[in-house]
């Protein structure tokens, strides 16, 4: 190697290098920030459900539920949504609809959070309330829909995220679908499968990788914040109820930061900050882990 | 195939399959196409001049605009691009160029990572690097926060892109005698240039957009400023704060920014779009 050319690779590896830099120092800047409240606390922060800033107490535990009860929420309703699209998308549309529907389907993640909030507050939640209040009273006898209607709460957020999510799972989905080998459709119709079977099949080879987009589609759902924030009632409560107002771990953090006003209630947030990233941290590197494998697994393309 | 019943069944099973993926297409673009419909049936109701000429007035006066909060997103994405574009191509010209090494695996890794974090952690990671030592909210701030999360966007992308570019290219430069930087920094990157372009737009797009990371960085501001050190307005921030409050007025002002962020982002998408398509097409005629 050229000193010229070892001299270009260390420059420019020091930028890359930066990228590194940044992931290492989220994680410490908020575990040091967090000392405070990590070392009051402990476990029992995680624990404990009792969120009460002026009294001083803090429990985190209802923010961690409604963090991961809307974003299962969400993953429920934008999986099969999603994977429709991403099927109809790769394997059944007409050519010629092929660009115009990821486009569209790109734009849907491409507006702003704050515009779905919006949107959420104005048109979502009065939608919502009408529907809850318009369930029979036998329905709103079962824990789900338990509770007075507000329109705003879980129902409202889950919806809200399922949407925002379905672009990242379909995308990923198609991108799994596409290295699927034509062979493997070709035999499934060679043997008499129908479209649906040959599908299936093919799917079903894919299954790590729509694994792997499931679980991209629930981290993105995960850190939602505004959007959420603007829907989801911020009660910290644990409730089963979709009737209910809830609050998320971004929720607290996007509402409270700059209110907290000693340095527990501020370490306690940070957090919170915390969890989430080591939290959204797992899921991503889990579902790259898969995506990749199953991109290693082909033979013929790649690169993913 | 014993448990596949009669052909006929298993027809129209398929047949429902088909019907339900094109279902699940038409239940993705609803909500899209009502979203559209109200930001700019709303919005188009609520801007006027005064929107992009005047400040916010005070609680209770109706009008005014969100002129600093547009000079505060440029300003903000200004920022963001400075240290984003730089960093992110060149560490995007070491991924497509040492991508066989350890280290370049982790740091793509990393920049997987990075795009992963939520954008409110990454307001928390600024607020605990450049706020808190410099003791205010300030545009700086929020500059940075969004820089951070440019940063990954545009070095996958400038990967991706450097790999499209022919290898007759690359060996063409080497071939007569250029370094490795000078092949890269005058034939490669050259080629590469209107995708990496696109790719930077459509990521101002998507980090003028945001409104978590600025929250308590930059926080907000009634007046106009152009100040680094001082906390600045934003759209984002100033449609959160009207969204949620009770003024007939500010709801409006919330309709009016919201169609400004996403006519931003529909513009970026269209013409990225038709940059991409014309770079392909003429990337054919070049084979």
């Amino acid at each position: 190697m050229r000193s010229t050319d070892l001299g270009f690779r260390v420059g420019i590896g020091v930028f890359a290098a930066a990228l590194l830099l940044i992931v290492a120092g989220i994680g410490l800047t908020l575990a040091n920030d967090s000392s405070l409240s990590l070392q009051r606390f402990g476990l029992d922060f995680w624990r404990t459900s009792n969120w009460d800033p002026v009294a001083g107490e803090f429990g985190a535990l209802p923010f961690i539920w409604g963090t991961l009860y809307s974003s299962l929420l969400a993953l429920l309703i934008a999986t099969p949504v999603a994977l429709g699209i991403a099927v109809f998308i790769s394997e059944l549309c007409p050519q010629m609809l092929r660009a115009p529907l990821i486009f569209l389907t790109e734009l849907l993640a491409a507006i702003p959070s704050i515009v779905y909030g919006l949107w959420g507050i104005f048109v979502l939640v009065p939608a919502v309330r009408a529907a809850e209040a318009a369930l029979p009273d036998a329905v709103r006898s079962l824990p789900f829909f338990s509770g007075p209607p507000f329109g705003v709460g879980m129902l409202a957020a889950a919806l809200i995220l399922a949407v925002m999510v379905v672009p990242f799972t379909s995308a990923v989905a198609r991108e799994v679908l596409k290295t699927v080998p034509m062979t493997q459709r070709e035999a499934a119709y060679a043997l008499g499968a129908t479209r649906f079977e040959a599908i299936r099949a093919a799917m079903f080879y894919a299954r790590t990788g729509i694994i792997g987009a499931m679980m991209l589609g629930f981290g993105r759902a995960l850190g939602e914040t505004m959007a959420v924030t603007m829907v989801i009632g911020n009660n910290p409560q644990v409730s089963l109820s979709l009737f209910a107002p809830q609050y998320t771990m971004a929720a607290v953090i996007a509402n409270e930061f700059t209110e907290a006003a000693n340095a527990l209630y501020l370490s306690a947030l940070i957090e919170i900050g915390l969890v989430l990233f080591v939290i959204t941290l797992l899921v991503n590197v889990l579902s790259r882990g898969l995506i990749w494998s199953m991109a290693r697994q082909m033979p013929s393309r790649a690169v993913a | 195939m014993n448990a596949m019943g009669t052909p006929s069944a298993r027809k129209i099973l398929s047949a429902i399959f088909v019907g339900a993926c094109g279902l699940s297409v038409v239940l993705a673009l609803v909500p899209l196409a009502f979203i559209l419909f109200f930001v700019v049936s709303q919005g188009i109701r609520s801007l006027n001049l005064d929107f992009f000429l005047h400040n916010p007035k005070p609680v209770g006066e109706v009008g005014g605009g969100m002129a600093n909060a547009i000079v505060g997103t440029l300003m903000l994405t200004g920022i963001a691009a400075a240290l984003a574009i730089p960093v992110g191509i060149l560490s995007g010209v070491y991924l497509s160029e040492y991508r066989g090494s350890r280290f370049a695996s982790l740091v793509r890794f990393a920049a997987d990572t990075l795009n992963g974090v939520p954008s409110i952690v990454v307001g928390v990671f600024a607020y605990g690097v450049i706020v808190l030592p410099l003791g205010h909210f300030s545009t700086l701030a929020g500059g940075f926060a969004l820089g951070i999360m440019m940063i990954p966007i545009i070095a996958r992308t400038t990967e991706e892109l450097l790999l499209l570019v022919p290898h007759a290219l690359r060996e063409g430069a080497l071939a007569l005698g250029a370094t490795r930087a000078r092949a890269v920094f005058t034939v490669i990157i050259p080629a590469a240039l209107p995708g990496i372009i696109t790719g930077v737009v459509l990521a101002l797009a998507r980090i003028a957009g945001e409104t978590a990371p600025l929250l308590f960085t930059s926080f907000n501001n009634a007046f106009f400023s152009t100040s680094l050190m001082q906390p600045i307005s934003s759209i984002t921030v100033q449609v959160f704060t009207y969204a949620i409050s009770p003024y007939e007025d500010w709801h409006r002002q919330a309709w009016a920014g919201a169609l400004v962020l996403v006519s931003i982002v529909l513009i970026c998408s269209m013409a990225a779009r038709i940059a991409a398509a014309r770079v392909s097409r003429a990337r054919v005629g070049v084979r």
